[in-house]
């Protein structure tokens, strides 16, 4: 045995043996399902090009979408991107502060999407009269927006997850996405409901709030992650900039061609 | 697992919001384009463009996959290789629906003899 590989050994990390064995598996892991999941959204978007080519009917996106609203929304989702690198960064230097901070206000990004998009979507439903069985326009965009929502709720949950963890494990992590599917759930209802951007916007810094307080009143144990094991937030990062990278996609191809 | 060093960490932030810059510059860049009044194809190109632009910086710097072992870009290029594919198979499938809505073409004739 080498001396690298001894010293690994001793480290408990798993020699390499082959050049196809990754550094991590569980980042291995996080890639192959997102390329799965690439094709599912890569099937709806193709589907929606054959629906869309060469239909007389079909509007022009902009005239009945909010293009400025989804451009904030993009926008929004951009910056939370950066504050969840900011997230690693912060945790790859031992801070843990930091790295909830951080965390917080990605969870926050997405709250405020969603909250929006329950605001365009109760304003296109009940103003402009598009639903999914209207017609092969607001079928696709229901459908797709709808796909990619979905994404962004499972998205604050785990990130919510992991920041529950990072102060108490397991416990911590079920709790702490409990409280933000609770308040996602809220944001959307009572955006919904009032018909007002504003709420949404306010509603979504107050529920990542209150995940930031769950998280800090769990806080008194020995961290589970720092500057060396932070592995699990690098990948939840990866799942959170699919997301983004998704939305760059349905935003091009949904809202502006 | 890989210990970063400051300097490292520095560097990477740097290049983080330089990223960030970029991604919002090529959006408002979008946005500028769908206004004016020139021909759909080129436009639907422009920003075809412009998004695989955003995405691929996506993937390569918020992602690593610039810094990543090969397999990794390997497994997030299946994807995109599938889906011309899947373009490609839907091909004959292109404007079906229309061509059913209006009955105006042989194939749409034949099929309803």
């Amino acid at each position: 045995m080498s001396q690298a590989a001894v010293a690994e050994h001793d480290l408990g990390i798993e020699p390499a043996e082959s050049p196809l064995t990754p550094e991590s598996w569980g980042k291995l892991g996080m890639w192959v399902f997102l390329a799965a999941d690439a094709m599912s959204f890569g099937g709806l978007l193709a589907g929606y090009g054959a629906l869309r080519y060469g239909d007389p009917t079909w509007p022009v996106p902009k005239d009945i979408l909010g293009v400025q609203l989804t451009a904030f929304m993009t926008f929004l989702l951009i910056c939370s991107s950066v504050t969840m690198v900011e997230a690693l960064a912060a945790i790859r230097q031992g801070d843990q502060r930091g790295l909830r901070r951080f965390l917080m206000l990605t969870v926050m990004g997405g709250m405020t999407f969603l909250g929006l998009q329950a605001f365009e979507w109760t304003k296109l439903n009940l103003h402009e009269g598009q639903s999914i069985v209207r017609n092969n326009f607001g079928a696709t965009f229901f459908i797709l927006t709808g796909f990619h929502g979905c994404h962004v709720f499972g998205g604050v949950t785990y990130l919510s997850a992991v920041l529950g963890r990072s102060v108490r494990g397991v416990a911590g992590a079920v709790v702490t996405a409990a409280v933000a599917v609770a308040c996602t759930l809220g944001l959307i209802v009572v955006t919904s409901a009032t018909l007002s951007g504003l709420v949404a916007v306010i509603a979504a810094a107050a529920g990542a709030g209150v995940v930031l307080l769950t998280a800090n009143l769990l806080a008194g144990g020995t961290p589970v992650y720092d500057a060396h094991n932070n592995n699990e937030v690098e990948i939840a990062a990866l799942y959170w900039h699919f997301v983004d990278l998704i939305w760059i996609l349905v935003f091009t191809f949904v809202y502006l061609i | 697992m890989t210990v970063h060093t400051p300097e490292q960490l520095a560097h990477e932030q740097r290049r983080y919001l330089q990223v960030f810059a970029w991604l919002v510059v090529l959006t408002a860049v979008e946005l500028a384009v769908i206004y004016p009044h020139i021909s759909s194809l080129a436009k639907g190109l422009m920003l075809v463009v412009l998004a695989a632009t955003k995405a691929a910086l996506v993937a390569l710097f918020f992602m690593h996959l610039a810094v990543e072992k090969r397999t990794l870009a390997y497994i997030a290029l299946t994807p995109a290789i599938l889906c011309v594919l899947l373009v490609f198979a839907l091909l004959p499938d292109l404007g079906a629906f229309t061509r059913a809505l209006t009955h105006a073409t042989p194939v749409a004739a034949e099929a309803h003899e």
